[in-house]
């Protein structure tokens, strides 16, 4: 105790409380799995959003001259089997999958985690009706529901992200209120009641930061069976509608094809497995960098 | 202690219940019911340190908990400074809250390990509406000094601290909104033995400095010994004695609280011989035995402890007692070692609560 006594002493008022605000940061950056992920999903993000501008071709325009060509100096990736340059596509397309991957899972969040909080949380009725309401949704297969939504709602890009991100928020109700009950039983949550903090803060302050490492990875792998459920949408015709590209379409054309243009589904395929795992490596990255007990 | 100490009564609870359980539920039939808290009386005055002492799974923490009103009594009523607190409404009740404050047993599980040592200081300053932004600050750098660390730890995380030292953060945490009213539910009994003496020295500081009164619970009489005034002991959701510190532990009344005295360890050769120690487990609170819940395991046992329940009894001016044989049992004496303090270990203890300054004074 002396020692930490004269060592307070000698300090000023001003240097006592230095907040470390750039920990989560420099954690995250310091994480190399982190970085590659964060670079492999921005560098698509990136060629998604600039696609206009440096996309060799028309996504949409043919040319019959070309019909399933091989990857060449003119058509870097190949053609289609109607002519259309497979490069232009996969960075056009690129644009509605990752919409439908990252919408979806906002979706799905922002209606989970709040619902499962108050599951979680109050118990009870509350709880009861959730938790039964979840488990008859969690019953009918996800891409059946997703299917059903989606055309119900009617053949679009929007639309299938709705029905998408509504078929993923029972599982994310799930989580969230797992989560809850097991934090909620934690000595610091009844600490919090004890010193007074309202219900609403407890909530925000205390519980979701808490559960917030299992539900980042639940969001990516969400994100990633998104990307892939657009896919199966737009093949029923449910999804983007053609002639407009997603990679989902352009795999689905592409089976058709393997063994004359093995590189049609080559192309969109690559990019879906490269988006998934970049962002299954920025949801590991971000729950290690968010948990400070992790150093 | 003043002279109006001994009137001035700060927390009075009349016949706290508190059942667990019971009830009919599909598809497991009848639920036992556990009888955690079964009709406790108490009254704690302004400025004493009132100890409540039993195995466990006797409901001491569960008394804490009712006391405080972080779980809803089945019966019974709680009066904090003369006021009903049983039926306050919620948003009531969470105000009351910056007047009485809990530390918990574990210092590992009681700190939010995503807030940060100020933040966590902080919070009840802020969700009391006490302080805010600089001035906040200052407070948490007081209340930090206040209990022994320095201030340039509140940007760090409850992870690099020791438990002992987390245990003085639940006590800054918990005294920041200065409250009237301490529980300590078992605050040192996680800790490493050469760490208690100094959270509960500590703890006793900050009592004087800030006016506090104390309730600790204990699973043995040890750690209480020498900090509480009054102590009840509890056994299987009852209080079985209560008395001033000096007549509990000079003529102790209940064959329990005789068991709990021996139970202390005796730094005596050849001492054990005098003791008589408890044997067997207590029994399951969902089924206590009917008359004197003790008679399990009392070794003076009579047929009217088996059939009928003894009443808390007045035996002498503030020594409640409930035992049907209190009057007839002759006084407990203890191990002489116990009593007799060296001339040596007056000079210890002396020489360390000399040493022992409240930390802000050095600050």
């Amino acid at each position: 105790m002396d020692a930490q006594d004269t060592a307070f002493a000698a300090l000023t008022p001003e240097e006592a409380i230095a907040p470390k605000k750039n920990r989560v940061a420099a954690k995250f950056f310091g994480n190399t799995r982190a970085i590659i992920g964060c670079v492999l999903v921005g560098t698509f993000l990136l060629i998604a959003l600039l696609a206009p501008l440096i996309a060799p071709y028309d996504p949409n325009k043919t040319n019959f001259l070309a019909v399933r060509q091989a990857p060449s100096a003119v058509y870097w990736l190949g053609t289609d089997e109607i002519g259309r340059d497979i490069l232009s596509r996969v960075m056009y397309g690129g644009i509605a999958s990752l919409y439908a991957g990252v919408v979806a899972v906002l979706i799905a969040l922002a209606i989970g985690l709040p619902v499962g909080l108050a599951a979680g949380w109050f118990g009870g009725w509350t709880d009861a009706l959730i938790s039964r309401a979840t488990d008859a949704l969690l019953a009918v297969p996800f891409l059946i529901l997703a299917i059903a939504l989606a055309a119900a709602l009617g053949p679009s890009l929007t639309n299938a992200m709705i029905a998408i991100g509504l078929s993923q928020v029972p599982i994310f109700v799930r989580l969230t209120r797992g989560q809850v009950l097991s934090v909620k039983a934690e000595d610091f949550v009844e600490g919090a009641r004890a010193v007074g903090v309202p219900n609403l803060l407890i909530l925000a302050r205390h519980i979701t930061p808490n559960i917030t490492a299992p539900l980042l990875v639940q969001a990516t792998l969400t994100t990633a069976t998104s990307i892939i459920a657009e896919a199966s949408l737009s093949f029923l015709g449910l999804g983007q509608q053609p002639p407009a590209p997603s990679w989902g379409s352009m795999l689905n054309t592409a089976k058709n094809f393997l063994e004359q243009a093995p590189w049609m589904s080559l192309s969109p395929g690559i990019a879906i497995f490269l988006v998934v795992l970049g962002f299954n490596l920025l949801g590991d990255g971000l729950r290690d960098a968010l948990d400070p007990r992790e150093e | 202690m003043t002279a109006d100490a001994s009137t001035d009564i700060i927390l009075d609870a009349r016949n706290l219940t508190r059942y667990f359980g019971g009830g009919y539920r599909f598809p497991f039939g009848e639920m036992p019911l556990i009888r955690a808290v079964d009709g406790v009386s108490l009254s704690v005055r302004r400025g004493e340190t009132f100890a409540i002492v039993g195995e466990s799974g006797c409901g001491k923490s569960t008394l804490a908990r009712l006391i405080l009103r972080l779980i809803e009594p089945t019966g019974g009523s709680v009066r904090f400074e003369g006021r009903e607190i049983t039926g306050t409404p919620p948003e009531a009740m969470r105000r009351l809250r910056r007047d009485m404050q809990i530390i918990f047993q574990d210092p590992f599980g009681s700190l939010n390990p995503r807030m940060t040592v100020g933040a966590l200081i902080g919070e009840p300053l802020s969700v009391h509406g006490i302080a805010s932004g600089r001035e906040r600050d200052a407070r948490v750098r007081e209340m930090l000094r206040l209990v022994g660390l320095r201030p340039d730890h509140a940007g760090r995380y409850p992870h690099e601290f020791s438990g002992g030292q987390r245990q003085r953060i639940g006590i800054a945490r918990a005294l920041a909104t200065r409250p009237r009213l301490l529980i300590g539910d078992e605050p040192v009994s996680a800790l490493d033995v050469s760490i208690r003496a100094q959270v509960i020295n500590l703890l006793e500081d900050l009592k004087a400095q800030l006016g506090l009164t104390l309730i600790l619970v204990a699973h043995d009489l040890a750690v209480i010994r020498h900090t509480s005034d009054r102590i009840a002991v509890m056994y299987l959701g009852e209080i079985v004695e209560i008395a001033d510190r000096d007549s509990l532990f000079e003529t102790p009344r209940h064959p329990y609280t005789r068991s709990l005295i021996d139970a202390i360890p005796v730094p005596v050769p050849g001492a054990r011989a005098a003791r008589t120690l408890l044997q067997g487990d207590p029994p399951s609170p969902a089924a206590p035995p009917p008359g004197c819940r003790f008679h399990t395991r009392c070794v003076y046992a009579k047929d009217i402890c088996r059939t009928d329940r003894p009443a808390l009894r007045d035996i002498a001016s503030g020594h409640r007692v409930a035992c049907h044989l209190a009057g007839e049992l002759q006084a407990h004496t203890l191990p002489a070692a116990l009593e007799t303090v060296s001339a040596a270990r007056q000079r210890r203890v002396a020489l360390f609560a000399g040493a022992q300054g409240i930390p802000a004074s050095n600050a």
